[in-house]
């Protein structure tokens, strides 16, 4: 009960339609103008110094994005974007040579990370003796500013680091795996992506090595009007794992923020990939005034035998989500995951899900979905489950529930479930309700506030996803889907 | 996850054009106008088009055959005798010869029961291909079953004649009036490869009417499309059921809505594909009004390299509270070449609902095979006792015993017939 | 009746049996006694033919016939019955289809003539009876719904039925209180037969009390560790399966 009270205490705290993360931090910004064409895609690779081989790559993605179209059959409303009314780039000026250490980093940008609750500090956080430790990479609009752990990282084997210094340092392993799961030509926005991405973070999990720590990038939008492209790419080598977390946030605008990430993953054989996602970029108000839109590709390539690649999302964020984090399970016997809780309230809208596609053998896939929608809000699972002919033995559990709370919003659930030959095993299970109200009464009759129940049903709803969850990224979520459903109770 | 755009007009459309063109000045209506301009807007479906998301119609009917005539008298005398061997379904048979009502074949209908030609229907908004049909059928029947009257049931035999090439478009129109009870089999038979057939059923319900309805295609058309289109008010019940165990294409479109309080659908059949077949079931069920309740239960055996289809959509409407809806699609897969794809889909616009849907896809059951065989029972008869449980669940959702044993040794054949290798 | 040379057999490449010989002779009572994981199921769906499971050696013979050169149904024909511990629940099958498919496949199989509907429902109305099966518990589909107990009668109600050979029980007592215990072991004892033999697999004594052996056989590692008289198992009651756990090589 303690946290179930602390979280009803953080919905309290906070007023009416307060994000908490809708501050804007003062910080001078070098920008290119506005508007996208071959020159401004040539400017963000020269100010990464970054090789021909990549400028060639990102115009030709430049070159065919401007014949494709934004895919339309998302269950999503949005006013056309204009694409030559947004700044691809946006750096702080202050890191315009890259800090040489920590202590180098702009005071106000460690001060609005603090503020975020990430530390960038590695004193502060080997100071905490309970506190598990994390390696921090901070993306600031479209740069990266401070990873941190570095070198006890590197001391393992590890590569983390911002995508520039990887083009920079690991060349040859960024030319070798960047477009191989999402090749620049997969769809409209990771089309727009690979052309103009900024920064990310790179890792790279050596054969038989075990990440000491988990790896974790923060995002934040802090410009005005700016798109950011962010580009993650994670390999884990032969028996390798890894543990990787995702946070983000954005400031309060009027206007809306286009996000359009790309994540690549490749797990080699016996490697393991876990991946977890806190999305809470600022949702737009109660009457859907600005907000981000989270058009983001991500995929994760179970390239060798017994890989395994984990995808665990908490979606309480954005005014538009579009997002499908998806399993290729090519390796033998290789198995794939996705977790996802997904909220929407006020007029958020939510196109969210998977695909497990299965081509290798004895290939099996775990699907557990959690949808929750509020308000005037409209909240989509799209899933795609798939047998190749030749996958033979491939085996899938999805189970995709979904809860509604007011009469005002949406739930919809769309499953694609394809089995190419008789040896493959799917079982899908989907259920829509609203919370039970012998459910409520009989908290209330205990003596629970209308939303102290409420916070604890949704709690008891998605338990099964937040378990996957590392410890610190489950408390956070616990707190965030309380802050994310206030309002939500007449 | 495609996009749906307007496609160009390609020669197959070109061709259905022509023959909508060629239609008698006196069938020409404002109606069947605006039907073909939708057809034209929306073109041939291909799989861009969501809802037909795993049956390319532009692909099939890439060459549509031409359109079948009325039957001559010798047409129709040729059918009188095929008919004589055929075993009845129900008491009262009406009898559609190539799409054309054929009184002279059929029975008076019985007490209650007034029949009519068939005025041209607006279809719902969007099924390109149920606007081609408003637009291109000539023939077909309308009944209407009187209001408190239980009527006799009554099969409607969808015959093709000898030789059976070309294009069919017929349309059949029941309309029940209040708490009318009606029951109809409707069976196609004698179509072959040269066969288009496409075929709607519109069933509107009064308040407090019940219908029940049983689809059975059992003969082997290129093309069998049939929609149906169910309209219920308030407190009107429908239990519909399909067996698909032939057809090159064979692809059933249901579109239901319950648009009064309280109504009730239950929807149900059995897919038996082999060979290089396709069965596709698509249905769309429209919750408007509040305390309706709807079922779906769908079941598909394929075999050899065929492709079974289940695409059901539950919409429940703002405001239509206390929606109870559930879904159950199941398969077994018999061959490492099969297919089957299913979509279950739910979207729920008000919140006090209770709805859920289940598919699995799977081979036959390998402890019950081996359960079987430990008992003795050879392995081709353990699967046949296998397959045909799991079929005979679905037929159990048909409630007149009489019927559901006329569907489960059509059933009997087609698992025989797959035994022995048939249709390869 | 049954000769198990030198059985060694492996499920998923995992080695389950390891060299197992075993010798049941006509009209014997045989229990199998060994501690969880010992391969005691395993040699039961060997026996039976269950797929998935691989001989990598040995042979098994049934009147000196080889076994392992048949299919299940084939095995059954020749009078092998496996009382299964899970007995597989098969919706939509009718319990009383399922008997008359399964005893006139035998009957077919050994050339015999269908049994008429009338001989079939005496013969099975005879077994449900003793073995205080209702009538209805024979209309519902085989095995749904039925609790721990009626299943494991309607296993001893289709032995009857079926008269085999050789019957193996694999772990019968589990799952079953001491009254559904003593009704299934009256229906197995009521079966007992010169020319019969049987396999009566157990982890615990209970069940020996119940029906009483002709010999022991303890298992331990996929191996017959030790055989004895009836004052076997009353050992194994006191001391548990700890020495033959821990045992070297087979007696």
């Amino acid at each position: 009960m303690a946290a179930v009270q602390e979280t009803v205490d953080r919905v309290r705290a906070i007023e009416v339609d307060a994000y908490k993360y809708g501050f804007v931090s003062d910080i001078d910004s070098e920008k290119p103008p506005k508007g996208l064409d071959e020159d401004i895609v040539r400017y963000i690779s020269a100010r990464k110094a970054e090789p021909q081989w990549l400028l060639d790559w990102r115009l030709d993605a430049y070159r065919r994005w401007l014949t494709m179209t934004p895919p339309r059959w998302a269950r999503v409303k949005f006013p056309e974007i204009d694409y030559q009314d947004l700044y691809y780039y946006a750096a702080p000026k202050s890191t315009k040579a890259a800090p040489k250490s920590l202590d180098e980093i702009d005071p106000e940008l460690l001060r609005t990370y603090a503020k975020l609750g990430i530390p960038l500090v590695e004193q502060e956080i080997l100071a905490g003796v309970e506190r598990p430790r994390v390696a921090v990479d901070a993306v600031f609009d479209s740069v990266s500013v401070a990873t941190t752990f570095k070198a006890e990282l590197a001391k393992a084997g590890v590569i983390f680091c911002s995508f520039s210094e990887a083009v920079r340092e690991h060349g040859e392993l960024v030319k070798r795996y960047l477009g191989s799961v999402v090749p620049s030509t997969d769809n409209f926005y990771a089309t727009l992506n690979s052309a103009v991405f900024s920064d990310g973070s790179f890792v790279y999990v050596p054969p038989g090595v075990r990440c000491p720590m988990e790896l974790s990038t923060y995002f934040r939008i802090n410009e005005k009007n700016t798109g950011q492209f962010e580009r993650t790419l994670i390999i884990a080598d032969k028996g390798a794992y890894v543990s990787y977390l995702e946070g983000c946030t954005a400031p309060k605008r009027d206007e809306n923020q286009l996000h359009a990430a790309v994540v690549e993953l490749i797990a080699h054989e016996d490697a393991e990939i876990k991946y977890s996602t806190v999305q809470n970029w600022y949702p737009g108000d109660s009457e859907g005034k600005g907000g981000v839109y989270n058009f983001v590709t991500k995929r994760g390539d179970c390239r060798g035998a017994r890989s395994k690649i984990s995808w665990t999302q908490v979606e309480t964020g954005s005014a538009i989500t579009w997002k499908y984090p998806s399993c290729i399970l090519r390796g033998d016997s290789s198995r794939g995951e996705f977790y996802s809780i997904a909220i929407s309230n006020g007029r958020q809208q939510v196109d969210s899900g998977t695909k497990m596609i299965h081509l290798g053998k004895n290939t099996t896939s775990r699907i557990i979905s959690k949808g929750i929608a509020a308000g005037r809000s409209q909240n989509t699972y799209r899933g795609q489950v798939s047998a190749h002919a030749k996958a033979t033995g491939a085996r899938n559990f999805t189970n995709c529930d979904s809860l509604l709370i007011g009469d005002q919003c949406g739930a919809h659930t769309v499953p694609y479930i394809e089995a190419k030959n008789s040896s493959a095993v799917f079982e899908h299970e989907a259920t829509t309700s609203k919370i039970s109200d012998d459910q409520l009464f009989y908290c209330l009759q205990r003596g629970l506030s209308g939303e102290e129940a409420t916070a604890l049903i949704v709690n008891g709803f998605v338990r099964d996803v937040l378990q996957q969850l590392p410890m610190e990224f489950a408390v956070e979520a616990q707190k965030l889907i309380a802050i994310s459903l206030e309002g939500s109770v007449g | 996850m495609t996009a749906q755009r307007a496609p160009a007009s390609n020669a197959a459309e070109l061709v259905l054009a022509e023959q909508f063109r060629a239609l008698p000045r006196e069938v020409a209506s404002p109606a069947r106008a605006a039907a073909f301009r939708r057809f034209e807007e929306a073109g041939l479906p291909n799989r861009r088009v969501e809802a037909w998301h795993y049956t390319d119609l532009r692909a099939a009917l890439a060459a549509p055959a031409a359109t079948l005539g009325a039957p001559d008298a010798a047409a129709i005398a040729e059918a009188r005798k095929r008919l004589a061997v055929l075993e009845r379904l129900a008491a009262t048979r009406l009898v559609l010869l190539d799409g054309y009502f054929i009184a002279a074949l059929s029975d008076p209908p019985p007490a209650g029961v007034a029949l009519a030609p068939t005025p041209p229907l607006a279809p719902p908004a969007s099924d390109p291909v149920l606007a081609l049909n408003v637009a291109l059928a000539q023939g077909g029947l309308a009944a209407t079953f009187a209001t408190q009257t239980a009527a006799k049931a009554i099969e409607i035999v969808h015959l093709v004649s000898a030789e059976g090439a070309g294009a069919i478009y017929s349309r059949v129109a029941l309309t029940l009036e209040a708490n009318a009870q009606a029951s109809v089999v409707e069976r196609f038979v004698g179509a072959g490869a040269a066969t288009q057939r496409q075929v709607s059923t519109w069933f509107d319900l009064a308040p407090g009417a019940q219908a029940t309805h049983v689809a059975l295609i059992e003969d082997a058309p290129a093309l069998h499309v049939e929609s149906q289109v169910v309209r219920l008010a308030e407190r009107a019940a429908f239990d519909g059921f399909g067996l698909v165990a032939g057809g090159a294409l064979a692809r059933r479109q249901i579109f239901a809505t319950l648009e009064g309080v309280r109504g009730r659908v239950g929807f149900s059949g059995l897919g038996l594909v082999d060979g290089l077949r396709q069965a596709d079931t698509t249905l769309e069920v429209v919750h408007a009004a509040p305390h309706g309740q709807s079922r779906e239960f769908f079941r598909h055996i394929v075999a050899d390299e065929g492709t079974g289809v289940f695409q059901g959509k539950v919409i429940v409407k703002p405001g239509a509270q206390k929606t109870d809806g559930g879904m159950k699609s199941q398969a077994i897969l018999l061959s490492p070449h099969a297919t089957m794809d299913a979509k279950p889909e739910l979207e729920i616009f008000a919140d006090d609902v209770v709805c859920g849907h289940g598919a699995t896809v799977g081979a036959l059951d390998a402890q019950q095979l081996f359960y079987l065989r430990s008992r003795g029972l050879p392995e081709a008869e353990a699967e046949a006792m296998l397959l045909e449980a799991f079929a005979a669940e679905a037929i159990g959702r048909v409630a007149d015993p009489a019927l559901a044993e006329a569907l489960l040794s059509a059933t009997r054949v087609w698992l025989a017939a797959r035994g022995q290798g048939r249709r390869m | 009746m049954l000769e198990v040379k030198n059985l060694s057999a492996s499920v998923n490449g995992q080695p389950i049996l390891d060299g197992l010989s075993l010798t049941v002779r006509t009209g014997e009572v045989a229990a199998i006694m060994g501690p969880n994981g010992s391969g005691k199921s395993t040699l039961s769906y060997i026996i039976a033919g269950k797929p998935d499971y691989e001989v990598t050696s040995g042979e098994i013979l049934l009147d000196g016939e080889d076994l392992l050169a048949l299919a299940p149904e084939a095995r059954a024909a020749k009078g092998v019955f496996l009382a299964f511990q899970y007995p597989i629940e098969i919706p939509g099958v009718a319990t009383m289809t399922f008997l008359k498919a399964a005893l006139n496949a035998q009957r077919r199989a050994r050339g015999e003539a269908d049994l008429t509907t009338p001989d079939f429902r005496r013969a099975v109305r005879g077994a449900a009876q003793s073995l205080k099966i209702e009538e209805e518990m024979l209309r519902r589909p085989l095995n749904v719904g039925f609790s721990g107990g009626e299943k494991k009668r309607m296993e001893v109600l289709q032995m009857a039925l079926l008269s085999p050979q050789l019957c193996v029980l694999d772990e019968t007592d589990s799952g079953l209180d001491i009254d559904a215990l003593r009704v299934v072991a009256d229906g197995v004892n009521a079966l007992r037969d010169p020319a019969r033999s049987f396999v009566v697999i157990t982890h615990y004594q209970r069940l020996l009390e119940h029906i009483q052996p002709d010999v022991v056989h303890v298992m331990a590692r996929g191996r017959i560790v030790a055989s004895g008289g009836p004052e076997l198992a009353l050992e194994l009651e006191r001391n548990g399966y700890r020495d033959y756990a821990n045992a070297n090589a087979a007696a």
